[in-house]
């Protein structure tokens, strides 16, 4: 029975972690095709990674973009949070079942959504669409979080800094605001790696000479089939398990999750 | 009589239709320590969040030191609260949670330096400065809720509860300290209370709430000795508390006959368990416990007036659990209360 269960956890690590790794080999090869096993060994598809112009392209879009939808988001989100934790609203739940909405309705409909009846009725500029798309798509997660961090922190130190003397939005900012920092940290980068994978949505929301990394990733493979995507593919996974541990190890991330 | 301190005029506070706190009036003076007592539910902490500006009154006014402060915005009105739960700051450390007031007042850093040292050392926390709120104790946590107040100087300090959450080895302390400050910077203090026992020894002046409204205004001794409604009776510990209804007793099963003529106008009388005397007197009843408690012995009783409680010097005759006695309750020692 415990050999059964051992032999269970390897099989789901392997196919959590077997992709990830062969993703990396294939990236490290020396051959001239997508292919596994590599072709040898070497760094040229690597270096190849940053040589390709649209991706540098791609890279910058998507990095402002991750960076400003989740400010954005995070702007309008903490207000959204405070008033559901602190304020007796009404319609609460339902605002709060709403908000949930982008999670649950799958990224290829928000995007056909915008894209029909945002985008093209108002002729909106392609650039412009993604943000709006990308901060939408992220709201839920800025108010979720920050509203789970708001929730562990007690109401009346606001009144007590109020009563010393603090104006009410001087109790949030002297207060609250240094309380949930980390919740916001987490937010963040909740909302900015989100952004940064987003596919679905933003597929719809590019246009000529604009597109996130993901989506030119896409683009680039139905042309070119070789290992520099794969390169590029390990170069994110890397990336965003950095971020991530970081923020674990400052912040605790997965006390917000 | 001079311009009260602190005046509340008629002042009623609700929360959505419901009626926390109905027309209350009450004032207090300058320096004087004053106790709101009432049961949970009574409306003295809605009260003082009134006074504190947390709350906004549906009428009525507030005066303080001479100003209507009714709609005056919490931060200008010169007040200062100490939460029940202490409401400290968590990022912050002793000092800056003491000096957070100063700071936002811009006083020099001198100047601040100097009133948080001083209000630190007042309640004896000085070598706390640099500690995080979460590493002291409750009573600790409580003393830097109290300088974060008192070193703004407010004209009125409010306490909501100071003594429930520390045991009874540091209440002790905490009271005498309170009393101490109080004296020490003269600041008028009005504090909250269910406990009856913390209103008698803090408080110059009683205020009995209950159900939203004003009970009784007196000193601990009026309040303790001379209570003069059923209510405040019953909740100072005089256990044998009856209505009067056409000059008898109110009894469980219908009136009983006092064995005394009841003054005119009484609507109620009451005597502590001590002044109940066994052996002889008008009423009979049966004795369902007895608990030595050393000095004394307390026995419960049954009677047609339901159940009494009297407690005698141990050295009297004794009676057992089950007999049937007679007993008194003897006019000299009644209370009469004006009120129902």
């Amino acid at each position: 029975m415990r050999h059964a269960g051992r032999a269970l956890l390897v099989v789901v690590m392997l196919f959590l972690v077997g992709p990830f790794i062969l993703i990396c080999l294939t990236g490290l090869s020396g051959g001239e095709t997508l292919a596994f096993p590599p072709d040898g060994l070497s760094l040229r598809w690597v270096i190849r990674v940053f040589e390709i112009e649209s991706f540098r392209d791609s890279f910058a879009l998507s990095l402002t973009l991750g960076i400003g939808a989740t400010l954005i988001a995070l702007i309008l989100g903490i207000p959204a949070a405070y008033a559901l934790v602190r304020y007796d609203v009404p319609g609460a739940d339902a605002i709060r079942n709403l908000l949930t909405a982008p999670i649950i309705v799958p990224g290829i409909i928000v995007g056909l959504a915008l894209l029909r009846h945002l985008v093209i009725p108002s002729g909106l500029g392609v650039t412009l669409a993604l943000f709006l798309g990308h901060t939408a798509l992220l709201i839920p997660y800025a108010v979720r979080v920050t509203a789970a961090s708001l929730q562990n922190l007690r109401a009346d130190i606001e009144d007590a800094a109020i009563l010393l003397g603090a104006s009410r939005i001087g109790a949030f900012v002297r207060v609250t605001l240094p309380n949930i920092k980390n919740g916001i940290m987490a937010a963040f980068i909740i909302g900015f790696i989100t952004s940064f994978n987003e596919v679905p949505v933003s597929l719809f929301l590019t246009g000529p000479g604009v597109a996130t990394l993901p989506v030119d990733m896409l683009l680039y493979m139905e042309y070119n089939y070789d290992p520099s995507i794969a390169a590029l593919s390990g170069l994110l996974a890397l990336m965003s398990l950095g971020v991530v541990l970081t923020a674990e190890r400052l912040l605790g991330l997965s006390r917000y999750v | 009589m001079s311009d009260p301190f602190l005046e509340l005029d008629a002042l009623t506070l609700t929360y959505g239709d419901t009626i926390a706190v109905e027309a209350l009036d009450f004032h207090m003076a300058a320096g004087e320590l004053v106790a709101l007592l009432g049961p949970s539910g009574c409306g003295k902490t809605t009260t003082m969040r009134a006074i504190a500006g947390l709350m906004r009154p549906a009428a009525g006014h507030i005066r303080l030191d001479g100003r209507d402060i009714t709609r005056v915005a919490p931060n200008r009105r010169g007040v200062g609260l100490v939460f029940q739960s202490y409401a400290l700051f968590p990022h912050l450390s002793v000092y800056e949670n003491v000096a957070f007031g100063l700071r936002i007042a811009r006083i020099r850093a001198e100047e601040l330096e100097r009133r948080t040292h001083a209000a630190l050392g007042a309640v004896g926390l000085t070598d706390f400065a640099g500690r995080a709120p979460a590493e002291l104790s409750g009573g600790q946590q409580q003393r830097v809720a109290l300088a974060r107040s008192i070193v703004m100087e407010p004209k009125l300090l409010l306490l909501d509860e100071p003594l429930s959450n520390l045991d009874a080895r540091l209440r002790l302390e905490m009271r005498t300290e309170l009393a101490r400050l109080q004296r020490e910077f003269g600041i008028a203090m009005l504090y909250v209370t269910h406990d009856q026992a913390e209103a008698l020894a803090l408080a110059d002046r009683i205020i009995v709430m209950n159900d939203g409204k004003v009970e009784q205004v007196g000193t601990p001794e009026d309040i303790y000795d001379r209570p003069t409604s059923v209510f405040v009776a019953d909740f100072v510990g005089f256990e044998n508390t009856f209505r009067v209804e056409r000059g008898a007793l109110s009894g469980a099963n219908g009136p009983v006959d006092a064995g005394f003529a009841v003054t005119e106008g009484a609507r109620g009388l009451a005597w502590r368990p001590q002044d109940v005397t066994l052996g002889q007197g008008p009423h009979r009843g049966r004795i369902e416990g007895a608990s030595y408690l050393g000095q004394s012995v307390e026995y419960l009783m049954s009677s047609p007036l339901g159940p009494i409680k009297a407690e005698r010097p141990a050295h009297e005759k004794r009676h057992a659990t089950g007999t049937e006695v007679t007993f008194d309750l003897p006019q000299a020692r009644a209370v009469e209360l004006a009120r129902g």
